[in-house]
Parts: structure tokens; sequence; C-alpha cells
């Protein structure tokens, strides 16, 4: 075999380590940071879509949303559906991750089936979503129905709170696979040691999640949080797909209603304005997660 | 009675038979070793005693009670210390400690003149606010042994407590875990593969092997009167020489025993061997002598003997020496199945 005598690229780790970040880093720049810097820009613009024009007009998109009430209906809502379906993913991936845990036959199959949802195109499982919560034909009403509990009829897409629920139901139903496979992650490198420990002193299964087993996964369910806040928060496909912000514009969150003004409205200087106006506080949540996240491992 | 009993103890994983009929008996009281190489089936056994596995087959029975049908460990009444210790590394020494005793919910007055005590007893007492990583290994194993103690169980089961320390370490660790195991008096079972450990720790050791308790007795017993060839060579380090003597019997003798014949006052009661001398490694304390028996019995067997540094007998590699061994320190072991022969059981 050739020996190499001189320095190869291999050998030359400063420089293999730049080169194999650049596509990542060409990525981010020109897909994320791109686009980034022109919703910047347009949201300090009078820019329409007919028209991409620059003109300055200082922080008047802002101003005008900030003082339009479906945006603030919007925005309560990206945050009504954010808490509620992490808060909901967190407990449920919890206790997915304890039950994919547990030796039983057909464990392989469930852990596949578990995953499903989070592979599935977002459309697919749209239309799937929209039969289940279709107003003449949602399998939930007939079940409902025929097992005799339901005397009324839900119109899911009809009424603002059963809309909300059925968007939040779908956030839950999307976020949780991937939740539990990073909690089950966790579980999976808690020593043994620890657990038994836990059992031999004593402590009964409650005692055991919340004293020794919870503490030990914070940092993981943290990133899994901090992941679930940032899909959920950010997400058009779901409320677009469902209910398109209705009914009566109820269901708006700030990426739909930044679609539907920028886009479908062309006034894009108001789609910037509105679209990045949760920058500020996702970045302010992503930092205090990691730092939470951080804090935990290190253990100080 | 016994106070932590085994019947017929069997633990199978999948066609591994991990414990195979174990019947062990341990006194109140008792400090008892089990010992034996990784595998062995040691670790199985104080497993399934302290509720962690399900036996395959078998009965436990602690202070009486049978418990491995459905007592769960926390009923037991037992306290194990892992070989790693197993903190909780997110609470403080205070709260490891404290854990047991807020499981049984015990008053808050009561936990922390508890943990008071059991730390004061371990010289960890100013250690309480640090958590485990900002601990020593020493400490550590300190605050496992507090957390161990704090509930007074009625049973410790250790796991190789001290395997992570560092040999200096080990030692002292090891007189003071005997030390407040004579105080406390309760009854114990420990765990390690290490014989100097075992010897210097237990009232009784129980020597395992592929899943068999080989000999229980006191550490005197077992290295003086190996119940097998297994017992033979595992304990003692060098280990028991071995030689084939007639057709049926293997001929057992300590490389301590095994001296120049020179240094027998007497050839009364002794029985001696040509040596040629392969190699000797000079250890301080003592000189180690590798070589082959050269006649009696068939010849070409490794054997060595290990001579004090107060015998001071020149001997050189490649030369042919006499060599004896006293009569009442030779072991007699059946060909066939490796058992020893004693008191005319032959």
């Amino acid at each position: 075999m050739a020996v190499f005598r001189h320095r190869t690229l291999a050998d030359r780790e400063d420089l293999l380590g730049r080169l194999m970040l650049a596509p990542a880093m060409a990525y981010v720049l020109l897909l994320v940071g791109a686009p980034l810097v022109l919703a910047l820009l347009l949201s300090f613009s009078a820019a329409t879509a007919g028209s991409l024009s620059f003109s300055w007009v200082g922080l008047r998109n802002f101003a005008t949303i900030v003082s339009d009430p479906q945006f603030h209906s919007a925005l309560s809502n990206t945050v009504l559906f954010t808490v509620v379906s992490q808060a909901l993913v967190v407990i449920l991936a919890t206790a997915g991750a304890f039950v994919l845990d547990a030796a039983f036959v057909g464990r392989r199959l469930v852990r596949f089936l578990i995953l499903l949802p989070w592979a599935a195109p977002v459309s697919l499982a749209a239309m799937a979503w929209t039969w289940i919560f279709d107003s003449t034909f949602s399998v939930i009403n007939w079940t409902l129905k025929v097992a005799g509990v339901l005397h009324g009829w839900f119109y899911w897409f009809g009424d603002p709170t059963l809309a909300k629920i059925a968007i939040i139901a779908v956030h839950v139903w999307r976020t949780f696979p991937f939740a539990t496979v990073i909690v089950l992650a966790g579980r999976a490198s808690i020593p043994r040691d620890i657990s038994e420990a836990a059992v031999i002193d004593g402590a009964g299964f409650w005692r055991k999640l919340f004293q020794v087993e919870m503490p030990l996964l914070l940092p993981i369910v943290t990133v899994a949080v901090l992941f679930g806040v940032v899909f959920t928060s950010t997400d058009l496909g779901i409320v677009y797909l469902l209910t398109r912000g209705g009914p009566y514009n109820s269901t708006h969150v700030l990426a739909s209603l930044a679609f539907q003004r920028g886009i479908l409205g062309a006034d894009l200087g108001q789609g910037a304005a509105i679209a990045l106006f949760l920058l500020p506080v996702l970045i302010v949540v992503a930092a205090a997660m990691l730092r939470l996240a951080r804090r935990t491992e290190v253990g100080t | 009675m016994a106070y932590v009993e085994t019947r017929n103890l069997q633990k199978y994983f999948g066609d591994v038979r991990a414990v195979d009929g174990v019947d062990l008996a341990v006194a109140e009281g008792e400090l008892i070793v089990l010992l034996g190489p990784s595998g062995c089936g040691k670790t199985t056994l104080m497993r399934m005693i302290a509720g962690l596995e399900q036996p395959t087959a078998g009965e436990i029975y602690i202070a009486g009670e049978r418990v491995d049908e459905d007592i769960p460990p926390r009923a037991r009444g037992i306290a194990m210390v892992f070989q790693s210790y197993a903190l909780y590394p997110h609470k403080t020494a205070y709260d490891n400690i404290a854990f047991p005793l807020e499981a049984l919910r015990r008053a808050r007055s009561f936990i922390r003149d508890a943990v008071q005590k059991a730390a004061g007893m371990f010289g960890i007492g100013h250690l309480l606010g640090r958590r485990p990583r900002q601990l020593s290994g020493g400490e550590r194993q300190r605050v496992a042994l507090a957390r161990a103690v704090v509930r007074s169980p009625r049973v410790f089961l250790f796991d190789e407590p001290l395997s992570n320390l560092d040999a200096k370490l080990r030692a002292v660790a090891r007189f003071e875990l005997k030390q407040f195991q004579r105080q406390l008096g309760t009854t114990t079972i420990y765990v390690t593969h290490d014989q100097v450990e075992a010897m210097g720790l237990g009232d009784r050791i129980a020597v395992m092997d592929r899943g068999k308790v080989r000999q229980v007795g006191s550490p005197q017993e077992v290295y003086e009167n190996p119940a097998d060839t297994f017992v033979a060579t595992f304990l003692g380090s060098p280990p028991m020489n071995l030689v084939e003597w007639s057709g049926d019997t293997i001929l057992g003798f300590r490389p301590e025993n095994f001296l120049p014949k020179a240094v027998f006052a007497t050839d009364d009661g002794v029985v001696s061997f040509r040596l040629r001398v392969r190699e000797v490694e000079h250890l301080g304390a003592s000189r180690l002598v590798y070589g082959m028996l050269e006649e009696r019995v068939r010849t070409d067997q490794p054997v060595i003997a290990d001579l004090p540094v107060t015998i001071r007998t020149p001997i050189a590699e490649g030369e042919v020496y006499d060599f004896a061994v006293a009569r009442r320190a030779l072991r007699h072991f059946d060909a066939r199945t490796g058992l020893g022969q004693y008191d005319g059981a032959t």
C-alpha cells in the first residue's frame, strides 16, 4: 500500500472542516439568511406583490398590524396552539416513551407506527384530517353517534372553539412522534443503576418518575419542546390546509395571516411584518431553552 | 434459622444458566462474600435477592419470609450499593441520602437527624450540599454507603462497591467497610471478583463458578481446604500448584508451601521433588520461582514456588534443586471430578 508522504487534504483538519461545512453554510445563507434579510427589508417598505419597489415607510407596517384586531387574534392563537399542543406533547411523549421502553410483543411495529405521522407528508395527512373533521362525514362524530355518546353534531370547522381544538389535535399528532423518540433516546441514556437504585430505595412509580427520571430527562425534553415550539409556532400548513383561518378568520395564526395578507392580499410589507413578529420571541425562547438544557447538563 | 436463604435458586437467560440451583444460607449479622470470576452468576444471584431479577425457579427467604413471589424490592428491607454508586446526579449528597427516608414518608425532622447521623458515620457531614459530580470517587462511595445505612435495612447488598476506587483508597475503604458492618451488625451480602477483598472482608466466602456455588466457608477454610480444583486455582496468587500424582489423583500444594528442601529441619512428614528452575522473579518481599518437576510424578509439569525474602537460598535459572512440601500441606483431588479428597473420603 502506498504511503502518502505529504499532507493530504484528509490530514488538514482546518481546511477539511471548512470544506465540509461549506454546503450547510451555503444552504443556510441562501435559503434562510437571504429570505430573512429580504423579509426584514420588506417589513420596512410599502412593497406589494405588484411592484417590488422599496419605498421606505419605517415602522408603519408594524404600527398597522399592532393596532389590527385580526393580528391580535392571530398572535393569541399562535401562542395558544403552541403552548397547549406542546404541553400535551410533553405529557404524551413521556408516557409514550415509557410504554415503548417496556418489553412487549410487537414493540418494533408499534414504534414504527408511532413514528409514521412524523414521516407522512403534511398535505396527505391534512386530507385525512379534513375527512376526520368533515362536517358531514366526520368519523369522530359518527363513532360517537354510534356509541350513543353524541346526541347533537360537531361542526368542527364551523365553530371557532371546535376548529381550534381540531388544529391543536393535529399539531399534537404531528409533533408527538418526534418528541417521543427524543424522550425515548433520553431514557435510554439514564444509567440502569440509577433507576434500580430508586426502586431499591423504596420509590414507587410516581416518585421514581418525578424525582429521578424526569429531572434526568429534563435537558432532552427541553430540546424536544424547543423544536416543538419552533415548528408549531411557525407552522403554516396545518391551519391553512384545515381551516384556512376560518371560521370568520378566528383560527388564523401569524404564519397563515402573513400568507393571507402578504401573498393573497399582495401587501408584502405587512405580510413580512407579521411573519417577523415572532422572530425576537423565538430567539429568546431558543436562547433560554438552550441555556436551561446546558445548565441541567452541567449540573450547576 | 438463616436470615437470608435461597433454595435451589435458578435463573436462565435463554439457554444460559446464569444461576443454576443455588442453596445459600446467610446467618443474621454475617458478612458473606460471593466470589467468582465474571459471568459466574454472583451478580445475578444478588439481583434476585434484591428483587431486580425474577428467578426462573427456586425460593428466596429474608428473615423467614418468602420474598421471591410478590414482595417488591422496596418491601424487602434491603439496601444496595452499586459498583457505579448509582447516586442521583441531580440531587445533593443530602438529598441522595434522604431519598430512601422520603420514600418511607418520614417526618422532615426525623430525616434531617438520620441523614446527619449517617453522614457523620462516614465523615461526609461537610459535603452534604454538594452534587455527586463535585465529589471524589471515595466521597461518592461514602455517600452511597450513607444512603444504604440511613434507613436501617435488614440486609445490605454490596455489588463490587470498591472496584472503582484506586488501589490505595481501596485498602482503607475495605477496612472501614468491615468496621462499620461489625458495628451495625447488619446481615451483608457482598459481591466481588477480587479474592483479596473477599478474604479480607468475609466472615464466610461463597465461591461461585458457572452458576453454582462451589464452596462456602471461612476465608481460611476455602483457602486451605478447597473443595475442588476450581476453588484451589481461583483463590491464591499465584494459584495452587496442581500436579498429576497417580492415575486418578491430582496433588495440590500452595506455592508458599513449596520451598527448598534445605529449609525443612527433618525429612519427616516431607515430600520432596526435583525442580528444574526456568525463571526467577524478584518481587521485593518474595521470590517467585517458575520451574518444572523432574521426577516422582509425571515430568515436565509446571509449578511455582513463592519464597519469602527470609529464605536466602541462592537459586539460579536453568539449575535443578531439591524442593519439598510438608505432607500436611498437600491436598488431593479426584482427577475425574476435580473434587477434593479429605479425611479419608477417597
